[in-house]
């Protein structure tokens, strides 16, 4: 499609190869400096100007990293909070949309509205007031600390109700004759065709499970309970620097695993939010 | 009447999460602004008393204006950049993939990652980028250790780490521009900057708004990284709205005016919220 420039000529490759440059720059370089940087020891860390490539290699730096801050225990910490967080989700959420979108029963609408309406408020307007209820409910040190109030997302019931709204009646109406019931209908019919949302949400849920920050320091005052990145900000101070690179690295490993693995479902999916041309 | 049982059934769940843990506390929240809460006795009623206390506190007068300045220049730099590298993107035909793939690699990183990353970057001393700066012969800087850049540096940090969702959602905006446009403007003998600015602009002045809208609330919301980079230092030029309700609950254990404080924020946000609704709404139109 036509665009901007004609995209010929020797602009052309100028702007590309400064692209290519400046992209690379911006975004790998730090990357592989850290990656880099993990191998080499403190000493030669600390030197001005640094080496390039490690005069010595320390491999072990990533041994003693996972030994010293446990970062086991912190990965399955984070990994029961991320997955759990998913399934608790998708068990809330895809019978909410399916109800609201299929079955229509009085006040559904109400229900949506309400729900929608918590998407304008900012996320932190519920922090004190949601942290005060985790603590009435002895829910703190807990996942279903985060788990629960994870569940309430008004953002991924629109999207899995719109999705279903698409889906003929008919189909439904064909698996009724055949004696299929609700649920039936819901697990056989509706959720195979919607492979393609069901994924979108999902990815996004895990990403953010992981990623946050704010409510796993609020949910898990007690270090073993802690979930990576609040471990990981509280052994930063104390920490050979080599060792906290190496454990920075390994943090980042399975969020850059998956996104290598679901690409095409990440990136299409950001679109799907609701921002659209 | 069995399909409506049989919805209720199905809605049980989501009523009870989002009764428990979305609506009982946005009412809980306002409640709790006007009550002194201390875990030992019942709540006191206060009246107004956590929002004089907050008034009469210099830091919070400091915080917001922290957060204005941190939203200006998020807005000024974290704003223009990813437009400018879609429209970029958009005319490149080559190494598609790849572009995508590291402006959006970032984003994927955990902010506590890649705040402490970028701590280490900012090292005065053997830090990345003070070396790439002597390495070149230009005058280094204090970064984070100075109230007069520590601001600023933030700033990067989030660009850096946030700018791929707004890039790649700025490319599928471009993609949607009639080519004919361009060529109408052509033969107009329109500049690139007149195409820009007459065609490109107005053609995605929607998605810009929602963007612009999207990114104020979450700037202005801002804890992850000055709370693990600075905490709010040095000479609390980084102390933000969040950082001070943080401490006010956590440090002080004061929840009221912890409370009182998103109240305030809450309300401010509600003026971008509600441009917001109203844009989309417009964009659905």
């Amino acid at each position: 499609m036509r665009t901007l420039t004609k995209g010929n000529g020797k602009t052309y490759w100028v702007v590309l190869t400064l692209t290519l440059v400046v992209f690379t720059a911006a975004f790998l370089l730090p990357l592989v400096w850290v990656l880099l940087g993990a191998f080499k020891p403190p000493a030669e860390l600390a030197r001005q100007p640094p080496t390039i490539l490690p005069e010595v290699w320390e491999p072990g730096a990533y041994v003693d990293a996972w030994n010293f801050m446990d970062l086991g225990r912190f990965f399955l910490n984070t990994f029961v909070v991320a997955i759990g967080a998913w399934a608790v989700q998708m068990a809330v959420i895809v019978p909410a949309a399916y109800a609201l979108s299929k079955l229509k029963p009085w006040g559904g609408n109400v229900i949506l509205g309400l729900m929608l309406a918590t998407l304008m408020l900012p996320a932190t307007a519920l922090l004190i007031p949601v942290y005060l209820t985790l603590t009435d409910l002895d829910l703190l040190n807990n996942p279903a600390g985060i788990w629960l109030p994870f569940a309430a997302n008004a953002l991924n019931v629109y999207l899995l109700k719109r999705f279903f709204d698409q889906i003929p009646e008919e189909l439904l109406e064909a698996a009724r004759i055949d004696g299929a019931g609700t649920w039936t209908t819901l697990t056989r019919i509706v959720l195979p065709i919607s492979r393609p949302i069901l994924a979108v949400v999902s990815i996004f849920a895990v990403v953010a499970a992981w990623k946050d920050f704010i409510w796993p320091l609020l949910v898990f005052p007690e270090p073993a309970k802690q979930t990576l990145s609040v471990a990981l900000q509280r052994f930063a101070p104390d920490t050979p620097i080599n060792l906290l690179l190496a454990g920075l690295v390994l943090a980042s490993l399975p969020m850059v695993a998956l996104f290598l693995a679901f690409q095409r479902h990440i990136l299409a999916g950001l679109t799907a939010g609701g921002v659209k041309g | 009447m069995r399909r409506h049982v049989t919805a209720y059934g199905f809605l049980s769940a989501a009523l009870v999460v989002f009764a428990v843990f979305s609506w009982w506390p946005i009412v809980r929240g306002v409640v709790l602004s006007f009550q002194q809460v201390n875990f030992v006795t019942s709540p006191d009623w206060v009246g107004w008393e956590n929002f004089e206390r907050l008034f009469a506190d210099p830091l919070f007068l400091v915080a917001w204006r922290n957060t204005a300045y941190f939203t200006i220049l998020a807005l000024v730099i974290g704003f223009g950049v990813p437009f400018i590298t879609a429209v970029v993107l958009n005319e490149l035909r080559h190494a598609k993939a790849y572009f995508r793939l590291l402006v959006y690699l970032p984003v994927m990183l955990p902010p506590v990652v890649t705040a402490l990353l970028w701590k280490w970057f900012y090292d005065p001393g053997p830090g990345l980028f003070n070396s790439a700066l002597r390495g070149l012969d230009l005058p280094t800087s204090q970064w984070l250790d100075s109230s007069s850049t520590s601001m600023i540096s933030l700033v990067l940090v989030i660009t850096w780490a946030n700018m791929g969702s707004a890039t790649l959602i700025y490319l599928a905006a471009l993609q949607t521009i009639p080519g004919e446009l361009y060529e109408a403007a052509d033969l107009d003998g329109a500049s690139i900057l007149e195409k820009i600015w007459h065609v490109t602009i107005p053609q995605t002045k929607f998605v810009i708004l929602m963007l612009l809208l999207l990114q104020v609330v979450a700037t202005m919301q801002i804890f992850t990284e000055p709370f693990v980079m600075t905490g709010g230092g040095p000479e609390e030029s980084t102390v933000t709205v969040l950082l001070l309700l943080y401490r006010y609950a956590f440090y002080y254990n004061d929840f009221g005016t912890a409370s009182a404080m998103s109240l305030i924020l809450f309300a401010v946000l509600s003026v971008f919220s509600f441009l917001y609704l109203e844009i989309t709404r417009k964009a659905d139109a």
